[in-house]
């Protein structure tokens, strides 16, 4: 990390130079920095993740098992796979619609959508939790129906699943809507005139170019969907094996002096954060090249 | 309904289905966004505008705000500081592990925040591997309002730093070389020419950063002490208002937050148009 | 270069895969001849895990039908109001009176005079309040009037989001009510002297225990007889003492049945049978098990009794509180005596 490293890593037609170019802070400064940035980074965001798989693995492998295939939390899990199999699909294909009419035509009210699909981001969970008790409980309008109809909406899977939709709602469509607006009308205009039909434009065209994003987009609403808790916590009802998610769960055992249940249980929701982190990561690292093609297009 | 009305007006264009994409998107976000919170509108105003006042100019409702306000405030600001430098040095330098300090910026994106909040109680706790080193020194972090702006500082790192990254990728470097000829020094390069590209992705990562603070709940009710009037936020106190069966109450704190949360968003588009004006899309 | 979409599709195909089997896995249901749903408060997780085993096997042999029963546990007040807002609970065993006559008065699901319907006012086990403090009681807490000493910090929770809470609240004003003649102003000055010494004030009786046990901070625990017992047990003996004050207050948390739930459900014989078990010596033993004073203690082994201390225990029929259709809006009503002394000067 020595200056001269620098010169010959950015500036490869420029090795010869031994000085530090002038776009570029002297080493002291670019140490330091560095190290206040590791230093804040390892004190927020690394040290809470240990901290999870110390407590979690503080009792050893066989408590750590017995935490996770215990019948409640296998409920939790099987729980939370269900919600995320149908929000994030959900969202997905709200995304992929909505990015569609914004990027592709020009209407009046255009900056109006824009602005209201990043409304729920900015909504606290717990007032998206809320809403759906006013629609949906006894004391709503709404209510009094649905019980003669026996069908059980908060306090059920799909309160919980509406919940998780309202705080994963923008995730798709944010990362899309800016790629498709920048890729702009070119290839599909010339699909078209090519003589294929809308649909193929949409899956020949449209879909290759911007799958990147999207599968970022889908991650990262996964994520928030397995790890959603406010909302959530307030539609569930939290029955036993029944409407409790893992991170309701976690809550529950952290409650029952069972800390080292809770930590395990909250670990695996840790893995899969670091999952996401480096499918991610791995996924932008190998194809750098082919999103920086589809951004140029 | 909405989309035939909105076709009508938009510009002639081959590509088809807009009707169709509009249409579902229309159709979803009412669904699912807007009717719902209609409701709560409808709800909270259904208790008469003396209850609305009356519960909205409320001691304990103005504290558990402006606590919410301030502490999110004060988080964004520490991560407009750190979230600079830590896009500055991702996208300028190079360092062993650059790539995977990268990856972890998104870790509060998708680490689950009931977890975030139970480590971050673990770290700070008076008993705590952080706090115990703090608590001789006199140093309370959990529990406090310390607790409760490092648990949004936490969630909230990421967005200024994703904000400005971009920016600072697409800067020419050709602009600070001038400025270095002209006999400009680094520090008045910086300060003069990078610093006011930088500004307006600065602000819009800060006013989501504050945005998502504002309405965080599950990585705080776990570090804050949860007392009223000094560390009770305004989400835990639109659960305790539920529990107290108080939905006039529950309804009208969401709206106060709503209204100042949709404020928030059209400061970002507003930051967001005016600079796309002066300096061009970026 | 783009790659058609069926290029990502197949490199995702194991993914897809995995998430339609993990679906599958979901959509199959438990089956079980009948289900009950208990929503209960925080610290009976215990006692009804070891309860509901045991009323399992009682009604298999009884009628051969297999009975399982689903637990919910929350703050008092949350778990009220989600039954008010429509969650399916066949019997509600809360902490508080006044949490079962709020579902009755908002929901209608519960009939006004429920307080009747089983013995002891639908109480089949009391507790009372003691106090927790940390290993040899370092600061010499005896009584209520030790709590405010300077430099003594006080773990309690919310009372308008906790049931525990407000018996905590009502033996200190007991307390209080007796040291000072019943001179009502010096009364609510103590309690709220008290509530200056709470430096983290959780919203449920799990959150304090959690708070002081856990996270090291405060003096002493104003607890459920029953948590401090269970609070001793789980984390270990040699960390904690419980010091059991003269006077306290007598704690009864009712139960009842969700009548229209019931009905809708079809279950109002097995969710009947379900709470008159609590009043059996089974039931009766398990509760005294779990730290919880039996309401029939003359049919309980009297070995098992020997844990209970006594003391003396106020009602909440006291005349200076009136039951808690009075308690309730005078002390934990909106603006109440518990918001005005905790308003900031």
């Amino acid at each position: 990390m020595s200056d001269e490293a620098f010169t010959t890593a950015r500036l490869p037609g420029a090795s010869a130079i031994h000085f530090r170019p002038v776009t570029m802070e002297r080493k002291h400064v670019r140490v330091a920095l560095i190290l206040i940035s590791l230093a804040f980074l390892g004190l927020f965001l690394i040290m809470p993740v240990v901290a999870v798989f110390v407590e979690a693995f503080r009792g050893g492998m066989p408590a750590f098992a017995e935490a996770i295939f215990e019948p409640d939390a296998a409920a939790a899990i099987r729980l939370t796979l269900l919600v995320a199999a149908i929000s994030v699909p959900c969202n997905l294909v709200f995304g992929l619609a909505a990015s569609w009419a914004i990027a592709k035509f020009d209407f009046k009210g255009k900056s109006l959508l824009n602005t209201l699909i990043d409304l729920p981001f900015s909504v606290s969970p717990v007032i998206a939790g809320l809403i759906y008790i006013l629609m949906f409980g006894s004391q709503s309008l709404l209510g009094p129906w649905l019980k003669s109809e026996g069908i059980q909406v908060i306090f059920a899977v799909p309160g919980i699943v509406l919940a998780t939709i309202f705080v994963t709602f923008p995730f798709v469509a944010r990362e899309l809507i800016p790629l498709m607006e920048e890729q702009g009308r070119g290839d599909e205009e010339a699909a078209l005139s090519l003589g294929a039909s809308g649909f193929q434009v949409f899956f020949r065209v449209t879909l290759p170019n911007v799958k990147w994003a999207l599968l970022y987009g889908v991650l990262l609403c996964n994520a928030r969907a397995m790890g959603e808790f406010g909302a959530v916590s307030v539609v569930s009802g939290h029955i036993r094996g029944l409407t409790n998610t893992m991170p309701l769960h976690v809550e529950i055992l952290y409650n029952e002096y069972n800390f080292a249940a809770a930590f395990a249980v909250a670990s695996l929701l840790a893995l899969l954060a670091l999952f996401t982190l480096v499918v991610k990561s791995v996924l932008e690292w190998r194809y750098a090249d082919e999103i920086a093609a589809t951004r140029r297009h | 309904m909405a989309a035939t009305t909105i076709a009508s007006v938009r510009k002639s264009s081959v590509i088809p289905g807009f009707g169709l994409a509009l249409g579902v998107t229309l159709t979803y976000l009412s669904l699912i966004v807007l009717i719902p919170l209609a409701g709560l509108f409808w709800r909270s105003a259904s208790g008469g505008l003396d209850e609305f006042i009356r519960i909205s100019t409320d001691p304990r409702t103005l504290a558990a705000l402006r606590l919410s306000f301030t502490t999110s405030f004060v988080a964004a600001l520490v991560n407009l500081v750190f979230g600079l430098i830590l896009a500055w040095i991702l996208v300028r330098y190079e360092f062993p592990g650059r790539r995977l300090l990268d990856a972890v910026i998104d870790l509060p994106f998708a680490l689950p925040t009931a977890v975030a909040g139970i480590a971050l109680t673990t770290l700070y706790a008076p008993n705590g591997w952080i706090g115990a080193w703090l608590a001789p020194l006199g140093i309370r972090i959990a529990y406090s309002q310390t607790g409760i702006i490092i648990a949004l500082i936490f969630i909230g790192l990421p967005f200024v730093v994703r904000s400005v990254q971009p920016v600072l990728e697409d800067l020419n470097r050709e602009v600070e070389e001038v400025a270095a000829t002209l006999g400009a020094n680094r520090r008045q390069t910086v300060r003069r020419v990078v610093m006011p590209a930088l500004w307006p992705a600065l602000l819009t990562g800060f006013a989501l950063a504050f945005a998502r603070a504002v309405g965080e709940y599950g990585s705080v009710i776990f570090i804050a002490g949860n007392s009223p009037y000094k560390t009770e936020i305004a989400p835990l106190l639109i659960v305790i208002k539920l529990e107290e069966f108080s939905y006039s109450g529950a309804t009208t704190i969401a709206v106060l937050m709503l209204i100042a949360s949709f404020l928030v968003l059209l400061a970002i588009n507003l930051i967001q148009s005016w600079s796309r004006r002066r300096y061009g899309d970026v | 270069m783009v790659r058609p979409i069926s290029t990502l599709v197949r490199r995702l195909r194991p993914g897809l895969a995995a998430l339609v089997a993990g679906v599958a896995m979901i959509v199959t249901p438990a089956l079980a001849d009948i289900s009950l749903l208990n929503v209960s408060y925080d610290p009976t997780r215990e006692l009804y895990k070891a309860y509901n085993t045991a009323f399992a096997a009682h009604w298999k042999s009884e009628t051969g039908e297999t009975v399982t029963i689903q637990q919910s546990h929350g703050g008092s007040g949350k778990q009220a109001r989600s039954v008010i807002d429509g969650l399916d609970a066949d019997v509600v065993t809360l902490a508080l009176e006044a949490d079962i006559d709020a579902i009755a008065k908002a929901s209608g699901k519960i009939p006004a005079d429920w307080r009747g319907r089983l013995p002891h006012n639908s109480a089949p086990y009391s507790s009372t309040i003691v106090f927790l403090v940390r290993k040899g009681n370092p600061k010499g807490i005896a009584d209520w009037g030790d709590l405010i000493q300077d430099g003594v910090e006080v773990i309690t929770p919310n009372p308008k989001t906790s049931g525990g809470a407000r018996w905590n609240y009502l033996a200190a004003w007991a307390y209080a009510n007796k040291a000072f003649g019943k001179d009502d102003a010096k009364t609510k000055e103590f309690v709220s002297t008290l509530y200056r010494h709470v430096p983290v004030l959780d919203t449920g009786a799990r959150g304090s225990t959690t708070t002081f046990a856990q996270r090291g901070i405060g003096d002493v625990l104003l607890a459920w007889e029953n948590e401090a017992f269970l609070a001793l047990e789980e984390l270990g003996p040699d960390k904690f003492d419980i010091v059991v004050p003269p006077l306290s207050i007598l704690a009864e948390p009712p139960v009842a049945l969700v009548d229209a739930n019931v009905d809708a459900k079809g279950t109002r014989k097995v969710a009947e049978a379900y709470l008159t078990y609590l009043y059996s010596p089974e039931g009766q033993t398990i509760a005294a098990r779990n730290y919880y004073r039996p309401s029939k203690p003359e049919t309980v082994d009297a070995a098992l009794l020997t844990r209970f201390p006594k003391l003396d225990l106020v009602t909440i029929d006291d005349p200076q509180f009136g039951g808690w259709a009075k308690v309730q809006p005078e002390h934990f009503g909106d603006g109440g005596i518990f918001d005005q002394i905790y308003r900031p000067n």
